[in-house]
């Protein structure tokens, strides 16, 4: 029998281990993987034709789509770029507002990207541990928008309303339980020995080729490279607030997990500082060419009747030019490039994905390794099959 | 930034520079594009090596010539810098060169810029369909490639 004969094996697209409509086709060695392939698209619903065909806030909900895990740092990623082509400056409360829930999304990513990558080396209990805290800042995302996963909760110009009255108490509740769940989870895996032999020297990537390959975020700041777009080129006042951006050593696939779980913490305390410091005062810019304007004027005064029925039916109208914005989502860069004609509905609406090199990336991190570390290293990469196929 | 050392360089290749609040962007033509994106690559003043992002843009309604661009979004580690580079691209010859050679992250997105748009990336090692299935046909990014156009989809039986 030729003991050196090659096997093909089909991973997903519906596969547990994928977490999403997501395609790997390997060719073994045993179990040794000599060759992979990636294959997307599955879950391909033309966010950016779509884009173009809707009014610049009629985008907004698809935002949530992208990164479902964290729809709300989409959300802010794209009304950011508008009202940067609209040269906006929205209230001080908004956008203290829109760190916390920035950083709430980025902690809630955290929790499933762990806590997943951790239930698919066979530790089921981190996963209920992480699971127990994101139900409860769940619990606040629903009362602040009224929906869980679909948020929509940013506005051009501002948020849609002003968080409840429980928020700021309720939260810091939460992350005195999340800090917990933190302590229990990093107890059971920081030294746990199954853990560390599944994970350490799994899935290396170099400094320089995390670089090249455009990784961003966490994978790439498990490289050793500091670029966190939170510190290098600061929005939001985030160069006001005392956070740490952790790097890794090796970028391993024992990094990557790690890294995120400090990741976590910085963020407790990021949304600690905005909670302290969070203004009183408006939540949605006072400029009616984005703005509904208050009930009293709609009812009250034909020019709040015209406002409003232009914006509803017309909507904003950007003036002509084009933008790029970048945000640190929690998998990394999350950029939009937008187009305005100067008409109601977006030119061109590009999202960068920051998934989307990863899974460019995946064959190189996976070959020459074993099969069951493709699962390991597949979980630490977080990818996020919406914001990857769009 | 300072883009100067680069107009002088490649003074007639170099159509229009933009820095408007530090959104620094350069529109570019296509025949030595190549040339210029490895010259921001590894000239020591722009060093950009990380390309962030390419997609492609089609100007077809708003009646500009040439009709399609490539835009590339460059940013700098080493100086925290960033550049847009806009390559204009004719709709007669859409062949541009690859930049995998230089940024591997190219790879996948040369591949997207080829099925939304039909860029013809020379020299790119594999391209083919990545987002649509093999048999989809024309350019749905294209704004002539009408919304609520349906193509038929294969059955698994045709596919295999």
């Amino acid at each position: 029998m030729n003991s050196s004969k090659k096997m093909a094996l089909n991973i997903g697209p519906s596969h547990p281990a994928t977490h999403g409509a997501l395609r790997f086709l390997v060719e073994l060695d045993g179990e040794t993987i000599t060759k992979a392939a990636t294959e997307i698209g599955y879950l391909h619903r033309a966010f950016e034709k779509h884009s173009e065909h809707s009014t610049w806030s009629q985008v907004i909900p698809y935002t949530d789509r992208l990164n479902y895990c964290s729809s709300m740092m989409n959300n802010v990623g794209y009304c950011m770029a508008v009202e940067k082509l609209l040269e906006i400056e929205i209230p001080e409360r908004a956008k203290y507002i829109r760190v916390i829930v920035s950083e709430l999304s980025r902690i809630m990513d955290h929790l499933i990207c762990i806590g997943a990558a951790a239930v698919d080396l066979g530790a089921l209990s981190n996963f209920w541990y992480f699971f127990n805290v994101r139900e409860k800042i769940y619990d606040f995302t629903e009362k602040i928008c009224g929906a869980r996963l679909t948020t929509n909760y940013t506005r051009v110009g501002g948020v849609m309303r002003d968080l409840s009255p429980d928020f700021s108490e309720g939260i810091r509740k939460v992350l005195k339980d999340l800090d917990r769940a933190i302590r229990d989870v990093t107890n059971l895996l920081e030294r746990n020995r199954i853990f560390m032999d599944r994970t350490q020297g799994v899935g290396i990537v170099g400094k320089e080729e995390a670089i090249n390959l455009g990784f961003t975020g966490p994978c790439l700041r498990a490289t050793g490279v500091p670029y966190d777009i939170r510190k290098a080129q600061p929005y939001y006042h985030y160069d006001e607030f005392d956070f740490e951006i952790p790097v890794g050593t090796v970028g391993d696939t024992y990094d990557r997990l790690m890294l995120r779980i400090e990741e976590m913490r910085q963020s407790t305390r990021i949304v600690r500082q905005a909670l302290d410091r969070l203004p009183e005062g408006e939540v949605m810019v006072d400029d009616p060419r984005v703005a509904l304007p208050p009930k009293d004027k709609v009812y009250g005064s034909i020019e709040g009747l015209m406002n409003h029925f232009m914006l509803l039916i017309d909507g904003i109208k950007p003036p002509k030019g084009e933008v790029y914005s970048a945000t640190e989502a929690a998998n990394g860069e999350l950029g939009f490039y937008i187009i305005s004609d100067g008409g109601p509905r977006p030119y061109r609406v590009r999202c960068r994905p920051p998934c989307f090199p990863f899974a460019a990336a995946f064959n190189r991190l996976v070959e020459g390794g074993m099969i069951a570390d493709a699962v390991a290293v597949l979980g630490s990469l977080n990818i996020i099959v919406g914001e990857l196929d769009r | 930034m300072n883009l100067t050392s680069l107009q002088e360089k490649f003074p007639s290749e170099i159509l229009q520079v933009n820095s408007k609040e530090e959104d620094f962007s350069i529109v570019i033509r296509k025949d030595r594009c190549h040339e210029i994106l490895k010259f921001l690559r590894e000239e020591p003043e722009f060093h950009f090596e990380m390309m962030v992002d390419l997609c492609g843009v089609d100007y077809l309604p708003m009646g500009e010539r040439p009709r399609f661009e490539v835009v590339y979004h460059l940013y700098s580690l080493t100086h925290n810098h960033r550049l847009r580079v806009r390559v204009k691209v004719p709709e007669e010859d859409l062949k541009v060169p690859t930049v995998t050679d230089l940024w591997k992250a190219a790879d996948w997105f040369e591949r997207e810029a080829w099925e939304m748009f039909g860029f013809e990336f020379t020299g790119h090692p594999n391209l083919k369909h990545l987002l649509l299935y093999n048999g989809f046909e024309g350019h749905p990014l294209r704004k002539d490639y009408p919304i609520g156009k349906r193509q038929k989809i294969p059955t698994p039986e045709e596919t295999l």
